[in-house]
């Protein structure tokens, strides 16, 4: 069958003329992969040791909590009727795929607070004896009622953190890989339709996770004129390189596969790679966001010859193009999908508004919240690592 | 020490607390200072109350009556005598393409019936148009027809073939729509009908990207989503669809495919039918009459 009416003779569902997913359902699944990204990082360093990684350990747990107290954000204002929004845990349809996301959502969160609770338990106890007035109530709160610190406490803590943290490598792959799964499952859409869905959605996310994490790191300790750690920076790099690569690894046998086999599919797809998602998807996301910092990452990555300063540089602009990458992928899938009827012999225009529950503005707000709740969280919580001697402290 | 002398394992029972659970503690065996004793019990209590609660009010969602459960209605009162076809009737749509001349009665006969919104469609007529330089063309049969359109036809000179493909719900036996549906809120009725529950329905959008149709759409009235139904309300009355019913030349065939005398067992037992994108394998129940490989 051919599909030259995509061009020549367009003809679209009258119903299609009216997509309706709208950019909030391309920020859902930004924030969500940041969350299990952040979290697998903080991972890396409570479950597998890698010590280079201490310095950001702790400022991966509460920015992974503070990116997914706001993930739900998108979907409600997506929402036609919010107030309904907890049908989905009430009277959940065994059949949907988006069914499950109530339940592994809350438990992804529910092992996150315990996780940062018991993390921050010692400072929050300590707090709780020396602030003063308002504050000392609000840590005294924190600490829900379990004041005492003893050496033998700090060790179950230390465990129990461990075998969380453990919980929580599945429970995160889980939620991202649900929400691939979301798109790859739906058969009518040649675009989305593809097993490999859930694991591109996953690594893009582990990778959008370090990127925002590496960025966050750079501009924290420049900010308080703080010499960040080479080896944590180098280590970042080394990982974010890591997973770039895999993520655009799959990336790439996904839309290689369809190409070679020319199926039905292919004829949509490549019209709609060279014509609607052209910018977004060969030179947003390849070129700048994939092929660029996959070739600058080697540099602070691997590098003993540069200076700090020039590494980390190349290290915070990969990780902005990284996130870049991430943002345009997001769109691509999903606004792409949209792009054309399931006529198959015509594009859909989508339209994005400024303003509006859905318009770029309310984006840029809930993009936005995250970052002002991980402000919050920064003075209330010690998000620099202790210093090895309190630590040993602890232990002994 | 043991993982299971850690607080949240130890309340899996005696034996996984070990010297604690066995009065250990109670003479100074263990060793534990009585701080930390407090420290450990207040954190055990915390986290077996906050386990307990949440479990509990997950657990919620499994009673009966929470949970919506099956996806098929309650059968409505009807003709039969309550056993056999007639408790259950199965209904079918035959779409004639050979008959269809794009009067457009059925699309008014539709929104109206329907309070379908202007730019919405729960159904629609399509018409392609074969020319002899190989070019072939797709548009919409305006809800008017063509004669009041206004709009400047092909010239017959230039025209190989045409002809008109009304389109609406499938209503597949294996619905996607109804699968991916996360509330409950896309149902499917006892005659294999599929509704949606409008005071269930969340608004989320997802049956309609996976009804690969295009048939549903978000009805910008109402919030909620939206799609034929085969006008259920009037076949409950043994009424016809409204589009049927509309239509001057009987290219909309509706009618019980369990009954061997009615006209679309009729038809379906003499002539040859095809459904739209059949490798899906959505099973749908409209079936046509005429169907190209256009056609999609």
């Amino acid at each position: 069958m051919e599909f030259h009416a995509l061009h020549d003779a367009p003809f679209i569902f009258p119903n299609d003329a009216h997509p309706p997913w709208s950019i909030m359902i391309v920020l859902y699944p930004y924030i969500t992969g940041m969350v299990a990204g952040a979290f697998v990082v903080s991972t890396m360093y409570h479950v597998f040791h890698r010590e280079a990684l201490r310095p950001v350990a702790r400022l991966a747990v509460v920015t992974s909590l503070c990116l997914g107290a706001c993930a739900t954000l998108p979907l409600l204002l997506h929402l036609h009727q919010p107030l309904r929004a907890f049908n989905v845990v009430a009277t959940p349809s065994p059949t949907s795929a988006m069914a499950g996301f109530g339940f592994i959502y809350s438990f992804y969160m529910l092992v996150l607070l315990v996780d940062v609770w018991l993390i921050f338990r010692p400072a929050i106890v300590e707090r709780a004896g020396t602030a003063s007035g308002a504050w000392r109530g609000v840590y005294r709160a924190l600490a829900l009622g379990v004041v005492e610190i003893t050496p033998r406490a700090a060790e179950i803590d230390r465990r129990l953190v461990h075998v969380l943290s453990v919980i929580g490598i599945p429970a995160a792959c889980l939620l991202h890989g649900y929400v691939g799964f979301l798109f790859g499952a739906i058969k009518a859409n040649p675009w989305w339709s593809s097993s490999l869905m859930p694991v591109i959605f996953l690594t893009s996310a582990i990778v959008s996770g370090i990127a925002v994490l590496m960025l966050l790191y750079l501009f924290l300790c420049r900010r308080s004129q703080m010499e960040p750690d080479a080896e944590c920076v180098r280590s970042l790099s080394r990982l974010l390189w890591m997973f770039l690569l895999l993520a655009v690894m799959f990336e790439a046998i996904d839309i290689l596969h369809v190409a070679y086999e020319r199926e039905e599919e292919w004829h949509v797809i490549r019209a709609l790679l060279s014509t609607k998602l052209r910018f977004s998807y060969l030179t947003l996301q390849i070129a700048i966001g994939s092929l660029l910092p996959l070739l600058l990452l080697p540099l602070p990555a691997f590098s003993r010859r540069l200076g700090a300063g020039l590494r980390h540089s190349i290290a915070g602009v990969a990780a902005v193009l990284v996130l870049v990458q991430v943002a345009a992928m997001r769109w691509n899938v999903v606004v792409g999908g949209q792009l054309f009827s399931k006529s198959f012999r015509g594009f859909v225009e989508y339209p994005v508004d400024w303003f509006g529950r859905e318009g770029l503005l309310a984006a840029a707000v809930v993009l936005s919240l995250p970052m002002v709740l991980l402000w919050g969280a920064m003075k209330l919580l010690p998000v620099w690592p202790p210093s090895p001697e309190s630590e040993s402290g602890a232990k002994a | 020490m043991s993982l299971f002398e850690l607080p949240i394992l130890s309340t899996l029972g005696p034996a996984a607390a070990g010297g604690c659970a066995s009065g250990g503690c109670g003479t100074g065996g263990c060793g534990t200072a009585p701080a930390e004793r407090t420290s450990e019990s207040s954190r055990r209590e915390f986290l077996k109350t906050a386990t307990t609660l949440t479990l509990g009010a997950m657990s919620l969602t499994l009673l009966p009556g929470v949970t919506a459960g099956d996806d098929t209605l309650p059968l409505p009162p009807h003709g039969g005598d309550g056993h056999g076809p007639a408790a259950k009737p199965m209904y079918g749509f035959l779409i004639d393409t050979t008959k269809c001349i794009g009067a457009g009665k059925c699309l008014t006969a539709c929104r109206v019936e329907n309070a379908v919104p202007d730019g919405q469609s729960r159904t629609w007529v399509e018409r392609y148009v074969h020319y002899k330089d190989g070019r072939v063309e797709v548009d919409l049969v305006p809800e008017t027809g063509y004669a009041e359109s206004g709009e400047v036809q092909p010239a017959a000179e230039d025209v190989l073939r045409a002809y008109f493909v009304p389109k609406l719900c499938n209503q597949c036996v294996d619905a996607p729509c109804n699968q991916v549906c996360p509330v409950h809120a896309s149902i499917k009725s006892p005659e294999g009908i599929e509704l949606v529950d409008t005071d269930r329905c969340i608004g989320c959008g997802y049956c309609v990207q996976a009804c690969p149709y295009g048939i549903r759409f978000m009805n910008h009235d109402t919030g909620v989503a939206d799609k034929c139904n085969w006008c259920y309300h009037r076949v409950m009355r043994n009424e016809q669809p409204a589009c049927v019913e509309a239509c001057p030349t009987g290219a909309r065939v509706f009618g019980r495919v369990d009954d061997p005398d009615s006209e679309i067992s009729k038809r379906l037992a003499t002539v040859p039918t095809n459904v739209l994108k059949q490798h899906l394998g959505t099973l749908p129940l409209t079936r046509y009459v005429g169907l190209t490989d256009e056609v999609t």
